[in-house]
């Protein structure tokens, strides 16, 4: 059973399997990045604005993730290109949410004080609002960077590619070594990418922040 | 609508099918959904709610309580089903598809419930005491009922999740919403699909919303707060 495992680890077509699952999982990752901070900041000007934003997200987290890789297919057919439009639209929704909020409890009085010290609002977006929304801000990356890799497994069902490709192969030939090797690795891939992202957001964690947390703990 | 795709044959969407599949197929699906979300997260709330209860008073089991059904939480749908099917005893079907949707509910649901405990004033508690309530009348009277808010928001949480998840199920044959969009990708026939996904997404919405309201109407302090106000 072992052996089996580790002879399906060694075919030729396993490493690109595992490569494109996480080439499709960042390509999808980026581009919900790339969407979601950008409109994060657009909608903070108002707040009615980053209500309606943040509304719209929870219903799309509701959206399951399969319904939205399937309706990817009839409009835009199988393949990589509609995988990675339907794993970036499931990325968004946790990034906006995150960050909209983020940026909203950055504390009036925070904002009033260094304008105050006449920084321009360029300076008060780059050196007080972002730092201090970033551990939320990278909370939300690391909730969608999990999901995205979960759900980069059924891209297999629209042409997309990756493990999934191998737990499918898996079933259709009624093998536990291929099944358990393809859902081993992509488990390990999810746990793995959870505990990375964990870690960049306690590095994007200001150092103020991390004392001010200590300080209230002690409390 | 005669909308035509790049690898598909007629029309978009054939509403001629919808209507004919209407009682034989789509309710029994969407019907099957709902059934396979709500005895799992039944079956999770019957682990979650003693297991919350018993963690939140010992502090230790907190930590190890959450690693394991948090690792659980984050294998993909997909891998864990393929798992199930392989242990003797389970196989293909709609019991591999429950198992893992309990299995998946379990971080949500403890984790809330350990946090409604939490979240009731060490004050109220005293008082409930010096009026003589015992431990369990504690428990049962003041506990639970000020934590139900939160509980219900993970109920909430969890079983729009599942519903997503069980999408999935399909694929093991655990039949469902998922069993339209998987037959529908195998035929070609986009309408399969797209009725599947909607509807699929359309119960996931629309319990997430009938759930918060729920969640609004069992915090009563916070309604007669907010007509103060």
């Amino acid at each position: 059973m072992m052996g089996g495992l580790f002879r399906v680890f060694g075919r030729p077509e396993f490493p690109g399997a595992v490569a494109r699952h996480v080439e499709l999982s960042a390509a999808a990752l980026l581009v919900a990045v790339a969407i979601s901070v950008p409109l994060a900041l657009l909608v903070n000007r108002s707040p009615l604005a980053s209500l309606i934003a943040v509304n719209i997200g929870n219903i799309g987290r509701a959206v399951p993730s399969l319904a939205l890789l399937a309706l990817a297919m009839p409009f835009l057919g199988f393949g990589f290109a509609p995988s990675l439009v339907a794993l970036a639209a499931l990325g968004i929704p946790p990034i906006l949410i995150n960050a909209a909020t983020g940026l909203r409890e950055v504390s009036r009085e925070v904002v009033d004080a260094a304008r105050g010290m006449g920084l321009s609002n360029l300076q008060i977006l780059t050196h007080i609002q972002l730092p201090l929304a970033a551990p939320v801000i990278f909370a939300g990356i690391r909730t969608s960077a999990v999901q995205i890799v979960a759900s980069a497994t059924l891209a297999t069902f629209i042409g997309g590619g990756g493990l999934g490709d191998i737990i499918v192969e898996g079933f259709q030939l009624s093998s536990t070594p291929v099944l358990l090797a393809g859902a081993f690795t992509v488990a390990a891939l999810a746990i793995v990418t959870e505990v990375v992202f964990g870690a960049l957001e306690r590095v994007f964690t200001p150092e103020g922040l991390k004392v001010a947390k200590r300080r209230q703990a002690k409390r | 609508m005669t909308i035509l795709l790049q690898g598909f044959e007629g029309p978009l969407f054939d509403w001629s099918w919808v209507r004919s599949h209407l009682t034989s197929e789509i309710i029994p699906a969407l019907v099957g959904h709902v059934y396979l979300s709500f005895v799992s997260v039944a079956i999770a709330l019957v682990i979650s709610l003693p297991t919350g209860v018993l963690v939140a008073r010992y502090r230790k089991a907190y930590a190890p309580v959450t690693l394991v059904t948090g690792v659980l939480y984050t294998i993909p749908s997909l891998a864990l089903f393929a798992i199930l099917v392989v242990v003797p005893g389970v196989g293909v079907g709609p019991k591999a598809v429950i198992i893992a949707l309990v299995a998946y509910s379990l971080l949500v649901l403890i984790r809330n419930v350990v946090a409604g405990i939490d979240s009731v004033p060490p004050e109220t508690i005293d008082a409930a005491r010096g009026m003589g309530l015992t431990e369990g009348q504690i428990l049962l009277k003041v506990e639970l009922p000020l934590a139900l808010p939160v509980i219900i928001a993970g109920i909430r949480i969890a079983t729009v999740t599942v519903i997503g998840i069980a999408t999935i199920g399909a694929y093991i044959a655990g039949g469902g919403l998922g069993a339209l969009i998987f037959d529908g990708i195998d035929r070609s026939f986009p309408t399969m699909v797209i009725t599947g996904a909607i509807l699929a997404t359309a119960l996931a919405v629309a319990t997430d919303l009938l759930l918060l309201g729920i969640e609004h109407y069992f915090r009563p302090w916070a309604r007669a707060a907010g007509r103060r106000g």
